[in-house]
């Protein structure tokens, strides 16, 4: 008798929890089923930048067929791009702001965040703050003023004037996420090589820049990225193809008038897009670590 | 006993001298620490000074001025505006496109880290890659691929709707339907942000609060609204607020996309500071509606810095 209900409950239990992992199976199923979905429906644009990049311009106008397929590829696109001298120059341009952006944006966040975040002094409290809320302008915000600005120090039409500028928008954030990974830091770690003798200046080059890696390789992304991809401050301040970037360049430039080039427009898009393509690619992890801790952008 | 009092006698002086030695040395090296750490700062502070803070009080001091910058109007500008039918559309425009958007963005990243969630991690990451394509994409650029998407004749939106025996749609030529298109593109660059957000906050849930939860007798949806969402809350409430200052003073979309059009129905703040203060020459009039934009940005702000602030507290406790 008892044996009986032992077994009928054990074989309750096992079906019980065979129905669980079914139960569990059918919901793992169904999110690839939805992501697919999604994954379809987000990267579409992306697929059709591909596709218009490998058409030629008479496949463009002719206007027959499927449009999301590329019936003759040709890479007449690809190399009309990288043989051209103004796209080259844009290219050229956007790599030595970005460069100059993210160096001096990093130097001066990491200077800070040390500071902040281990030294502190009358008012340091405010400063932190006052930084995160600096992060939260933006930059449609005070373009006008700082064209007038850029105008007095006479950087109109100049990309250095890039280089000015975009530091204040990736320093904020940058210092933010910073003083979240030195703090994270053990103190005992900095009063050790204080007693050692170690000047501040050393235990930041030799300790924190080193444990903070990570944090680094966010910030940098960060900064990246903000020079890459800005749009406001060149479409204003700049109008002369040898000084554009590549995000004007490429909207001023292949755009003519009436006459759109979209086998052009879309290889350079591709073109342009592939550096922060490839990096997220490579550190993902580190940027999504950095973001998701510290605080928030989109 | 004398060398017990000796000992102490011999060894006080000197010990309480090195003290007091040791407490000014100490005030030097305070001090001499507290400047470096300013001159550590200075950099940023200089920077912030000059092209944020700066800036800020001058764009107050230009929206005061006329047209040519040579006398005061007073808030003849901002009066201006806001009895001008464009402007009226643009503050509905940009408060439709903010707040649709952003709602949209929160409902279907929450949907995304939900179903992510589910999957193991070596394919997550790779779902997850996938899905931050179009974030990853310099806004700029992606904006034109939707342009041309978008485009009227031989586009890969009409064709499909064509396929279907369906009549060709006007995307951005028709006022309403180019304000969807804006939002459409805002919502598909945005979503995968709010998606790696929530993820991150639902690993940080413990699963014991599900076990519990589920020993109780809690069904899917009642986790969902007793477990995963109270747990979130701060979060959501920084990622939508966040959202909401990005989104509002976006640029990019409107202006690649429409320019403003049609009849000016799809300008937000930051396209019509564009258009009257660098095509038209009117600086003033142009830092008057950026202005504007500041009541907004600043009340979001404020709640921004509190959740931040709250949550720091949270993962020190």
């Amino acid at each position: 008798m008892s044996a009986t209900t032992l077994g009928t409950a054990h074989a309750r239990h096992i079906a019980r929890r065979h129905s669980l992992h079914r139960q569990r199976q059918w919901a793992l199923w169904g999110s690839y089923a939805a992501l697919t979905v999604f994954v379809v429906i987000f990267l579409a644009p992306p697929f059709y930048t591909v596709m218009t990049s490998l058409k030629s311009s008479a496949e463009i106008s002719a206007e027959q067929g499927n449009p999301w397929i590329v019936h003759h590829p040709t890479l007449a696109n690809f190399w009309y791009l990288i043989t051209y001298p103004n796209f080259q120059t844009y290219y050229l341009n956007s790599a030595i702001v970005t460069v100059l952006t993210v160096v001096i944006s990093m130097t001066i966040s990491v200077l800070a965040a040390f500071s902040l975040a281990r030294m502190g002094f009358w008012g340091s409290q405010t400063l932190s703050t006052s930084v995160f809320l600096t992060y939260l302008v933006p930059p449609s915000l005070l373009f006008l003023p700082l064209f007038q600005i850029v105008g007095w120090i006479h950087l109109i039409n100049s990309y250095w004037c890039l280089v000015l500028l975009y530091p204040t928008l990736a320093v904020p954030f940058c210092t933010w996420i910073m003083i979240g990974y030195f703090s994270s830091i053990p103190k005992e770690l900095d009063e050790a090589a204080l007693i050692d003798g170690a000047g501040y200046l050393q235990i930041l080059w030799k300790i924190f820049i080193p444990v903070a890696m990570p944090g680094i390789i966010a910030a940098t992304i960060f900064a990246f990225t903000v020079a890459w991809g800005q749009f406001l401050y060149p479409l204003a301040y700049l109008y002369t193809s040898n000084q554009m970037v590549l995000t004007v360049g490429i909207v001023s430039d292949l755009i003519r008038g009436d006459v759109f080039q979209w086998g052009k427009i879309m290889a350079a898009n591709l073109l342009a897009s592939l550096p922060p393509i490839i990096i997220y690619a490579c550190l993902m992890d580190y940027y999504v670590a950095g973001l998701t801790a510290g605080a928030t952008k989109g | 006993m004398a060398d017990g009092t000796s000992i102490p006698i011999g060894v006080m002086p000197p010990a309480r001298s090195a003290a007091r030695g040791g407490r000014s040395t100490m005030k030097r090296l305070a001090q001499q620490r507290s400047t470096t750490a300013f001159l550590l700062c200075l950099p940023l502070i200089l920077l912030v000074a000059a092209f944020v803070v700066y800036p800020a009080f001058y764009a107050i001091y230009l929206s005061l001025l006329n047209k040519k910058m040579t006398g005061f109007v007073g808030l003849g500008n901002f009066a201006f505006l806001l009895k001008r039918h464009t402007f009226q559309l643009v503050i509905f425009q940009s408060c439709l496109f903010a707040v649709t958007a952003v709602v949209f963005k929160a409902l279907l990243g929450f949907i995304l880290a939900h179903l992510m969630h589910n999957l193991a991690g070596k394919n997550q990451r790779i779902w997850r890659g996938l899905l931050l394509v179009p974030w990853v994409i310099p806004l700029a650029l992606s904006t034109l691929t939707w342009w041309w998407m978008f485009d009227p004749s031989y586009s890969a939106f009409n064709w499909i709707l064509n396929a279907l025996g369906f009549q060709s749609v006007p995307w951005l030529g028709v006022g309403w339907i180019a304000r969807v298109c804006t939002i459409t593109v805002n919502i598909w660059f945005g979503t995968p942000f709010f998606m790696i957000m929530y993820l991150a906050a639902l690993k940080s849930v413990p699963e014991q609060l599900y076990e519990a939860a589920a020993i109780d007798g809690a069904g899917p949806i009642q986790k969902l609204f007793f477990v995963t969402l109270p747990m979130m809350r701060n979060i959501i409430a920084i990622t939508v607020l966040f959202s909401l200052i990005v989104t509002f003073a976006d640029f990019d979309i409107v202006r690649i996309l429409t320019s403003g059009g049609p009849q000016d129905m799809t300008h937000v703040f930051a396209t019509y500071a564009f258009q009257i203060g660098i095509q038209s020459g009117d600086i003033p009039l142009g830092a008057a509606d950026s202005l504007f934009m500041f009541p907004i940005l600043a009340f979001a702000a404020f709640f921004v810095l509190r959740g931040v602030t709250q949550r720091t507290k949270e993962i020190a406790a």
